[in-house]
């Protein structure tokens, strides 16, 4: 195959279809199956970029502006290739964990691939409205799992979720049709020239429009009321699938489009307020995890506190040196990658933990370490990258983060990145030091398979092990 | 005033009453209507700059042809949880998750 990319999307849309039709539950064997080809596709597609360059594709020959183009950079290499390289030990923990707990199973293979195809659409597509399509396609496939959980608390996170997301898209969607009534194209190769600082407001007013909705899907504070109950929510593979990739999907989206196509609307001022908002996301999640009593809710505001991390790159890569920006850059796509992984890591080990005592309570956690020591030292690692301590890649993301900022002489926000890794080690410790006392009468641990603990524990060594291979990715990142 | 910019601005009106209904209405069938108007206000936005010198541009048509089948879909899914949602709990608001979403508070 010459042109992995169509076929990144195709392939999931394949497998989820037939999983569909098997019925309910069925279908696993067909998700691992698909998903090992997948990868094998984004690994090539990968090398592609890395010795080539950027790639395009034009679907069935239809060229724009009617037909759809697809375009692969170094950024989307590098998603891509991680959305697969975290799917994949999910899939096979997924099907571990339904065969034991089926509660919330019915429709989760067909859905899964949807988001999957949803997703990597996402990362190639090459026009705003496609990306409004693919947008739109994610939210529904990822209110439809969060749902599938079943019962009032999931329904209504669901719910409140689609809403949001709906929200989030009507808001880029009016973007998009402000930027086509002035520029009269939605490619982003043509928009990109045209677009200059001497914009018409209604540019300016689009930009602004298409920044709050991806906003809300990314769930940057105060935007983030959302995400705690419907990630906290759902069955662990799928809160492990929602908080690793599909937040970062929307992220990805901001930073493409402040790079390139709106890079000229960019301000000093709203660089620094995305910062602040970043900031204000570590701190209060942070302090909202340490103040839950609920394992997966403490790891969902562990998210919203890390998705913080993100949006510190912005104040760091405008209007400041060019040295200091591409280490920001680096930084800020390192953190992504460490996070994808270390969070799909933490929640499958809390996810495994749950099911051997049968509730998801902190204060409960005593016997962990006896029963389930490779779990809970999944669960460790996973914090250490979190925390950004060395080697992992969370510590490289934070490092070079830092570098970033103390090379635009900008170290206030060198404060508050190490205050919250500080913040996040306190909460990783509170979980450890409870799994550490002894067991408490009344708790049993009932046996689970070695497949849940083995592939949760894949998913946290390579987010320790990327401190050590950091200089691929960000090779990758870099071909144009 | 062109009649280009008289929909564009009706569409802009009728997004922000979409969304204000989305945000500050607690009943979710309210909720749901308020999404419709809101995408409803945008489809306006997108074929009323749309069109040329008063000629009709296919592409524009298209893309709301797109979002209508979207924004269908999505009506449809919201529909159906939220009745799920009153069969389970017996009311068709959400039910409140401790902190701050603007119009949505906790039921006593």
């Amino acid at each position: 195959m010459r042109d992995p990319a169509p076929w990144l999307i195709l392939f999931p849309l394949i497998w989820a279809s037939l999983a569909f039709l098997r019925g309910q539950g069925r279908g696993g064997r067909l998700a691992v199956a698909g998903l090992t080809i997948q990868l094998v596709l984004a690994a090539l597609l990968a090398e592609q970029i890395a010795s080539d360059g950027a790639r395009s594709y034009t679907v069935g020959g239809w060229g724009a502006p009617l037909g759809i183009d697809l375009y692969a950079d170094g950024l989307a290499g590098v998603l891509l290739l991680l959305t697969q390289i975290v799917a994949l030990p999910l899939v096979v923990y997924a099907r571990a964990y339904f065969a034991i707990h089926p509660d919330g199973i019915s429709y989760f293979w067909p859905l899964t691939g949807y988001l999957l195809a949803a997703m990597n659409a996402l990362f190639l597509s090459a026009d705003i409205f496609n990306i409004y399509v693919t947008l739109e396609l994610l939210g529904l496939t990822a209110v439809g799992l969060v749902a599938a959980g079943g019962g009032a608390g999931p329904v209504g996170a669901a719910l409140r979720y689609l809403l949001v997301t709906l929200l989030g898209s009507g808001a880029f969607l009016l973007g998009v049709a402000l930027v086509y009534g002035t520029y009269g194209s939605m490619s982003l190769q043509v928009l990109t020239p045209l677009i200059n600082a001497d914009a018409p407001a209604a540019v300016f007013i689009a930009a602004g429009l298409m920044l709050v909705g991806l906003l809300l899907k990314t769930a940057l504070f105060p935007f983030h009321f959302w995400l705690p109950p419907a990630h906290g929510g759902a069955p662990a593979p799928v809160s492990a699938l929602l908080s690793a990739l599909v937040v970062k999907a929307s992220f990805y989206l901001i930073l493409r489009l402040w790079l390139h196509a709106f890079a000229p609307l960019v301000t000093t001022v709203a660089a620094q307020l995305l910062g602040f908002l970043g900031m204000a996301a570590i701190l209060w999640g942070s302090v909202m995890a340490i103040r839950q009593t609920r394992l997966k809710m403490l790891i969902a505001y562990s998210t919203v506190a890390q998705v913080g991390y993100l949006f510190l790159l912005f104040p760091l890569i405008t209007d400041t040196n060019p040295a200091a920006a591409a280490s920001a850059l680096q930084g800020g796509v390192m953190q992504l990658v460490a996070h994808a992984l270390a969070k799909a890591a933490m929640f499958a080990a809390a996810g495994t933990i749950i099911l051997s005592i049968g509730r998801d309570d902190i204060t409960r956690l005593g016997g962990v370490s006896t029963r389930l020591p490779l779990t809970l030292f999944t669960f460790a690692l996973a914090g250490l990258t979190l925390a950004g301590l060395p080697p992992s890649g969370g510590f490289i993301a934070k490092w070079l983060l830092i570098t970033g900022a103390s090379g635009s002489d900008q170290w206030g926000w060198v404060v508050v990145m190490i205050s919250g890794g500080l913040l996040s080690a306190a909460y990783v410790c509170r979980v450890l030091r409870q799994a550490f006392l002894s067991i408490e009468a009344g708790t049993k641990f009932s046996p689970v398979s070695r497949v849940l603990e083995w592939s949760a524990f894949l998913l946290a060594s390579m987010s320790l092990l990327l401190g050590l291979r950091s200089t691929e990715v960000l090779g990758l990142l870099e071909s144009e | 005033m062109t009649s280009a910019l008289i929909y564009a601005l009706t569409g802009a009106a009728l997004f922000l009453i979409g969304v204000a209904g989305l945000i500050l209405q607690p009943h979710l069938l309210r909720k749901i209507i308020g999404f419709n108007i809101m995408a409803s206000g945008i489809f306006l936005v997108l074929v009323g700059l749309g069109q040329r010198e008063g000629s009709v541009d296919p592409v524009s048509q298209a893309m709301v042809l797109t979002g209508i089948v979207v924004s269908v879909a999505a009506t449809a899914l919201a529909l159906a949880l939220a009745r799920r949602l009153l069969d389970l709990t017996g009311k068709m608001r959400l039910p409140g998750s401790g902190e701050g979403m603007p119009g949505k508070k906790p039921d006593a």
